[in-house]
């Protein structure tokens, strides 16, 4: 740890996992009552699971966001974070925050938009926190080095923060109301996310391939162009069914084709950048989670999305299992495994040893991984008989759900593999002290 | 090609290329923003009711289990079309009773299948909540669902 400020991470990195925990167990919970529907019904109904299993991970994966930009730009910008104190009220507001939005789905008390449920005080809070974040790492940046990795991600994480807003703009008329509800979940995840993603991506890339930075920062640059001149427009596969017009149709579908794009580029930045590095770092766990989280974004976000992204395919598929299968592996992949990627990455260092219980956390990577490809399958599988069935045959929902069983006990097997996975990569993160298996001799040792 | 297409360059295209799709996107939704109001959602007025309806609705966060034009959790029906399915859709007193039976009856306590929650729903909310999923239903979705199905 070259900078003394950067230990803000240590404590966003385990708020974040210890969510992650609860949102994999939710999931599981959740993935058992489409197997044994009348379990818990009467206590917790399946609308408050799932609003605790979705708004944790989302809540969680910007922890880890935010605590990696704790961890990087110091080191990016050469100096102290602004202020740590700022930092630690940040966080202590957003798990306030998370708290009472958990306690209070459980009593009842939430909002009816998808994902945005929090009650209007909590949502108050993440503005104000979001504002704490950006003048903190914002005045970091400036009083210090600027890079393309910096830029980047504080272009991701200002307008992530201003798209914000829209959670507070919730009009009568409900077409509308859509309209700017994906203003903040379609230009998040699929466009202002990114350039998060591939700013962390960048900075993994520098510190364990030892490549040239001029060599990264111009391919971020690519990415991140490829992202948003797909991503923004490819708004437009939201805005087929919704009561906007027609003309989407075609602009979804072409722009939203694009959006494979960006995802291809990480995954071949990633790939090439292993292949040109000299630096052999003895981190293996955070290279596999680094090409991992590429690679199985690329499938999830980029090969899941455009399956059912053509409007002539998303009449038939959409709203279907086939949503939900691309839903999990885009998630996991991009902004899951990323996120797992900078932990495995960081969390030894500021834990200041050198051991990093890679075997195990490589074993949890091939769980999580193995169990998501595994769900997204079955999921894929069970979307299209619902295609078929319903929308093609038009027999009617619950009919057609009662034939999709089968699929749904093995998306429950899948989703124990993950919680498995998780819980591993959690404990071998904060309790095991020792490596399972010694490594070899390393040739070139990294930084 | 390194010397010709530098970072600053590549900086320069993102930076362009970004300000204009975004240019475009805005006035995009902005004409959307006017079909919908004009055009897509005119079959019905928008009156306090069916606000009130779209409270009740986002109150007891059914969008965690229904699609509403096939968007929000999974795990029970598509409602977008809902009144059209029960052939109510031109009779707002039946559109009420159906809706109020149903939810009356619920949860079914049926062991194997899905469970509907009991809400706690008065009678000026249900007939606003039934208002809401006709005037949902009136919406121009570009013909979709495919069938009545949903």
């Amino acid at each position: 740890m070259k900078y003394q400020s950067q230990r803000v991470a240590y404590w966003y990195f385990l708020a974040a996992m210890t969510l992650f925990g609860i949102q994999v167990l939710g999931g599981l919970l959740a993935g058992w009552v489409y197997v044994s529907p009348n379990f818990l019904a009467e206590i917790l109904p399946f609308n408050v699971i799932r609003m605790i299993h979705t708004n944790s991970l989302i809540v969680w994966l910007l922890l880890g966001f935010f605590g990696a930009a704790y961890y990087l730009v110091p080191e990016e910008a050469e100096r102290e974070v602004f202020s740590v104190k700022l930092a630690y009220l940040q966080l202590i507001i957003l798990l306030v925050g998370t708290l009472g939005a958990v306690g209070s789905y459980l009593v009842g008390i939430h909002g009816g938009r998808e994902f945005l449920e929090q009650p209007l005080w909590v949502k108050f809070g993440i503005l104000v926190a979001a504002v704490i974040f950006l003048v903190n790492i914002s005045l970091t940046v400036l009083a210090g080095r600027k890079t393309a990795i910096t830029n980047i991600l504080l272009m991701g994480l200002w307008l992530l923060c201003l798209l914000w807003v829209f959670a507070f703009i919730n009009p009568d008329n409900l077409s509308l109301d859509k309209m700017y509800w994906w203003m903040v979940v379609h230009l998040w995840v699929e466009a202002t996310w990114e350039l998060v993603m591939a700013a962390i991506l960048g900075y993994l890339m520098l510190k364990l391939t030892g490549v040239d930075r001029e060599v990264v920062e111009k391919w971020l640059y690519v990415i991140v162009a490829t992202a948003l001149f797909s991503g923004i427009l490819g708004t437009g596969h939201h805005f087929y069914w919704i009561g906007t017009p027609g003309y989407w149709q075609w602009i979804g579908s072409i722009f939203s084709t694009f959006e494979v794009i960006p995802f291809f580029a990480m995954m071949s930045f990633a790939f090439v950048m292993v292949w040109k590095g000299r630096k052999n770092h003895p981190n293996k766990a955070a290279l596999l989670w680094s090409l991992g989280a590429s690679t199985v974004a690329f499938f999830g976000a980029g090969v899941w999305g455009f399956l059912h992204t053509l409007h002539g395919v998303n009449f038939y598929t959409h709203g279907t299992q086939i949503t939900a299968a691309h839903g999990h592996l885009a998630f996991y992949g991009a902004y899951v495994a990323l996120n797992l990627a900078m932990f495995s990455y960081a969390m030894p260092v500021l834990r200041e040893r050198a051991p990093y219980n890679q075997v195990l956390n490589m074993a949890s990577f091939w769980l999580m991984t193995g169990g998501m490809a595994f769900m997204t399958f079955v999921l894929t599988f069970a979307g299209t008989i619902q295609t078929h069935m319903q929308r093609i045959v038009g027999e009617y929902y619950m009919v057609v759900q009662d034939q999709l069983g089968l699929f749904y006990l093995m998306r429950f097997g899948a989703g124990a593999a993950v919680v498995l996975g998780a819980l591993l990569f959690i404990y071998s993160q904060f309790v095991v002290r020792r490596e399972v298996v010694k490594p070899g001799p390393v040739a070139v040792p990294g930084e | 090609m390194s010397e010709i297409f530098t970072k600053s360059r590549a900086r320069n295209v993102f930076y362009g290329g970004s300000i204009f799709f975004v240019a475009v996107f805005v006035a995009l939704t902005a004409q959307s923003h006017l079909h919908i109001t004009r055009t897509a959602t005119a079959g019905m007025p928008l009156t306090d009711e069916v606000r009130l309806g779209k409270h009740v609705w986002e109150r007891n966060s059914c969008i965690n289990c229904h699609t509403l034009h096939g968007e929000g959790a999974y795990f029970a029906p598509e409602v977008g079309n809902v009144m059209t399915r029960w052939g109510v859709m031109d009779d707002p007193e039946g559109a009420y009773e159906m809706l109020d039976a149903w939810m009356a009856a619920q949860p079914s306590g049926i062991e194997g299948r899905r469970q509907m929650p009991h809400f706690e729903i008065t009678e000026e909310e249900m007939r606003a909540l039934s208002e809401f999923l006709r005037w949902a239903d009136q919406t121009d979705t570009q013909n979709w669902p495919p069938n009545d199905a949903g």
